[in-house]
């Protein structure tokens, strides 16, 4: 590894920005957010820049890192070519607030759109349920989502076609694959999922999976089963027919 | 009246990890507006580094537990300098706290009869973790998270506090700036409940985010609050020590709780070698009684790897002064031996310790399924905090609670693994509850605004410096590089002195920090404000470990290295004197009830 390598980190706001390339130091195990982290120190202190946990269990310092989307807290800097400058960048699906730091606040509104988690009655008289290992497991999956939000920057429904009315991304269709597979929950979100959701528009290119820091099998495992509930259960003809009659 | 916006709440709740959000939550069902102030993003908090599980005498696993074993290991481990009383309400509440999580979806591991799974952890007498995998912070931060948003609670993120304003005695308001626009804000709020979490970032090896700089701490004192037992600060035994760039992440002590063991460079069990009195009862006589605990054996008990945290962390040291660390200055963490124990052990190993698998595979390029990993101690906690009530969790300062990590008293001299998730859960809600019921009794009082304007004046004077003035992050670096080398795992007397002058001289330095562009997100400009906090965090630990001479729990005083009876009666409490200068004082401990006297005999 070389001792020194050129960063090349885009600048700006709302109105516009520009890359600008910083010299680091590197060394042995270095991230990219270490790097940031120094031309922070020495030669930007303005920098703006989101993190927290250094360790990618927060999910706050998502950006692009040569065009990928990417943790920067887990990149290490052995992966990249460091005899060409490493581009840094935002997020592209979101609002730029200032250098790498973007506007997420969508984020926070469209999960709260979501139908809460509903329980039924616990089984035993402490107020307690009984689960097996194997059903947790399938939510647990879901569950270890960090919310970085990477999914949400690279689907091509949000970053290309800007559906942030109608669609709620892979993000969210995660969140509501574990409600829906919850063991002990009781709400259907077959009709939300297809109208305000949006669940169809998603077409399998499987991106999301793709880049997920938590490698959760997002398309394979929660939105083809979503895809097919809402078919199940807002398609199939005997339930319509079960439905005119009742009304 | 300077420029700011304007919020009014019925109850404010400074911080938004696990205390800060339960408490919110539990204001919000007592019928009073609530508003929540992160720091970061909602849901980033570093509740969600939290690993190994949620401590609670659920006795889902092993039916000897209830509340009366699970009080007597946090006294014992705390060194009984606790607040009993603390003690007693945790180890009662924490069951139903964790129950109540599932209610609103979490979604723990479980037992073979479908309960919630119960997991072995240092100090700890039987499995008493919830936990799921070795991620069990961030299962409890996006159930309180999902749960909250639907309370109508007004969640204020990026934003920071810097000054609590009073009225006739009592708090009636905060104020601060959001980071996005850089603007100010002010709350009127009848009561605040600070959950602002500990102060591991004044020291250079820590397992804490950029935000735990003492903020709540700072406001507290400010605002003429107790703080107490401020000397006890936990090194957590196993951070990561290589490569350079992620030193202090934490290695769970799950990893030691699934059967990992501690071994020096010679392959020597070293944890065999200093077994305290106090816990010779309850440690496994040989390597294999040690395994079988791990693996659930009711009738075995735990290896000395499962000793508490401060004693497992100075054994780490001494075998490092003696030469028997491993290459990059810690001890090895092995877990990969488990091989010759069980046939599919790797797969055991990443069900187990998934994140651990996933960390050190990505950023040391190690797999921990066939080889040691190596620690050492990195700063994790403070168990000194607001000096707070019991019952209500509100300080000295009429309005003023606080809970989780910022507040002091359950824990004691040192904190066992699992409290603190449990801590945030009791004590949060505790504390929500009863700032509502505060709430409801007093009016909105009057904002001075004379205090605002100094506020807003302090905050803005790094812009006037500009980039002529000293830059913060080295300010920052020379505090941490200071509080790590003099006031860390081992202490003396002469070297704490010599903090002090340091701090003196980095206080006249902070004075003249400066703050280049504008006041959109501007991290400098935060760096800046936090060293305030920083400082006076450093200077209250410093203070109060000069003042404990005696080694108890995560102090340890290499000139007075045994425990002394007549420390043990009392707390250290810090407070801002007349003159603005920092007083500390002696509390004596209130005698104990006889029936808790009775259960710690009992558990002997």
């Amino acid at each position: 590894m070389p001792a020194t390598a050129t960063f090349r980190i885009w600048r700006g706001d709302a109105a516009g920005g520009a890359f600008q390339d910083y010299p680091a130091e590197v060394s042995d195990g270095m991230v990219v957010l270490d790097a940031v982290h120094q031309i922070q120190a020495r030669a930007a202190n303005d920098l703006a820049v989101r993190w927290n946990c250094k360790a990618g269990k927060c999910g706050s310092c998502s950006a692009e890192v040569n065009g990928n989307p990417r943790l920067m807290c887990m990149t290490r800097l052995n992966q990249l070519d460091l005899s060409k400058p490493v581009t840094v960048e935002p997020m592209r699906a979101f609002p730029p607030i200032r250098d790498l730091v973007t506007d997420v606040s969508w984020n926070f509104r469209a999960k709260k759109t979501i139908a809460r988690f509903t329980p039924r009655p616990p089984d035993a008289p402490d107020g307690s349920w009984r689960m097996a290992q194997v059903d947790a497991e399938r939510v647990q999956e879901f569950r270890k989502c960090i919310e970085c939000f990477l999914c949400q920057d690279v689907c091509h429904v949000l970053r290309e076609h800007a559906m942030f009315d109608r669609f709620v991304g892979p993000r969210h269709l995660v969140y509501a694959a574990a409600l829906e597979m919850n063991p002990l929950d009781t709400a259907s979100r077959a009709r939300d999922l297809k109208h305000a959701h949006g669940v169809g528009y998603c077409n399998i290119t499987k991106c999301c999976s793709k880049v997920c820091p938590e490698n959760i099998a997002i398309t394979d495992n929660a939105i083809i089963p979503l895809k097919e509930r809402v078919i199940d259960q807002l398609y199939d003809p005997v339930v319509k027919l079960f439905r005119v009659f009742r009304s | 009246m300077p420029e700011h916006q304007t919020y009014e709440h019925d109850v404010l709740v400074i911080g938004a990890g696990g205390a800060g959000l339960r408490a919110a939550i539990e204001a919000a069902a007592g019928g009073v507006s609530v508003g929540l102030v992160c720091k970061s993003l909602l849901g980033k908090a570093h509740t969600v580094m939290a690993e190994g599980g949620i401590a609670a005498a659920m006795a889902n696993v092993d039916d000897r537990d209830n509340w009366k074993v699970h009080f007597a290991d946090t006294m014992r481990g705390g060194q009984y300098v606790n607040n009993w009383r603390m003690a007693e309400l945790h180890a009662k509440e924490a069951p139903d706290r964790v129950r109540e999580l599932e209610k609103w979806g979490a979604m723990f591991d479980r037992t073979k009869d479908g309960r919630i799974l119960q997991r072995n952890f240092g100090g700890h007498r039987y499995p008493r973790l919830a936990h799921v995998g070795d991620r069990t912070g961030l299962e409890l931060i996006r159930t309180l998270q999902d749960h909250g948003i639907h309370q109508g609670i007004d969640v204020h993120m990026e934003c920071t506090i810097i000054r609590l304003l009073k009225d006739d005695g009592r708090v009636v308001g905060a104020f601060g700036y959001e980071r996005e626009r850089g603007r100010f804000r002010l709350f009127r709020a009848k009561a605040i409940v600070l959950a602002t979490g500990g102060i591991g970032r004044a020291y250079k090896i820590t397992s804490n985010s950029w935000e735990y700089t003492g903020d709540g701490h700072t406001l507290a004192y400010d605002a003429g609050a107790d703080l107490m037992d401020m000397e006890f600060v936990q090194f957590h035994p196993t951070g990561m020590i290589w490569p350079p760039s992620v030193q202090g992440i934490l290695v769970t002590e799950a990893v030691r709780g699934e059967g990992g063991v501690l071994k020096n460079s010679e392959g020597r069990r070293f944890m065999w070698d200093d077994i305290p009195e106090n816990y010779r009862a309850q440690t496994a006589a040989d390597e294999e009684e040690g395994w079988r605990y791990t693996q659930g054996d009711k009738a075995a008990r735990r290896p000395p790897e499962l000793l508490t945290r401060d004693h497992v962390s100075r054994c780490i040291m001494r075998e490092v002064k003696a030469g028997r660390g491993s290459p990059h200055g810690g001890v090895f963490l092995d877990i990969a031996w488990i091989k010759s124990k069980l046939p599919n052990s790797p797969e055991h190993i990443k069900k187990k310790l998934p994140s651990m698998y996933h960390q050190f595979k990505q950023l040391a390029d190690l797999d921990i399924t066939e080889q040691p990993m190596e620690v050492g101690p990195t700063t994790h906690y403070v168990m000194g905090g607001v000096r707070v009530d019991a019952e209500t969790q509100m300080s000295n300062v009429p309005g003023l609670f606080a809970a989780g990590e910022c507040a002091a008293g359950i824990n004691g001299a040192n904190r066992l693994g699992g409290n603190s998730l449990s801590d945030i859960l009791v004590f949060g809600k505790r504390a929500g509850e009863h700032a509502a019921d505060h709430a409801k009794r007093f009016r909105n009082g009057t904002i001075d605004p004379r205090q605002v304007d100094e506020a807003e004046r302090l905050a803005l004077e790094p812009f006037e410096r500009g980039a002529k003035g000293e830059g913060p992050y080295q300010v920052q670096y020379a505090l941490q590089e200071l509080m790590q080398d003099l006031v860390g795992i081992v202490r003396t007397d002469a070297e704490m002195q010599r903090a002090l002058g340091a701090l003196d001289e980095l206080r006249a330095r902070a004075s003249r920090v400066g703050v280049a562009g504008h006041r959109e997100y501007n991290p400098g400009w935060h760096a800046a404000l936090d060293l305030r906090n920083l400082l006076i965090v450093s200077e209250a630990v410093t203070r109060s470990a000069i003042e404990r001479k005696e080694s108890r729990g995560g102090h340890f005083r290499d000139d007075y290295p045994e425990k002394q009876a007549s420390f043990g009666t009392v707390n250290f409490i810090v407070r801002k004197g007349a003159d603005g200068g920092m007083t500390v004082a002696t509390a004596p401990i209130p005698e104990m009830p006889d029936e808790l006297k009775r259960i710690i005999e009992e558990m002997k």
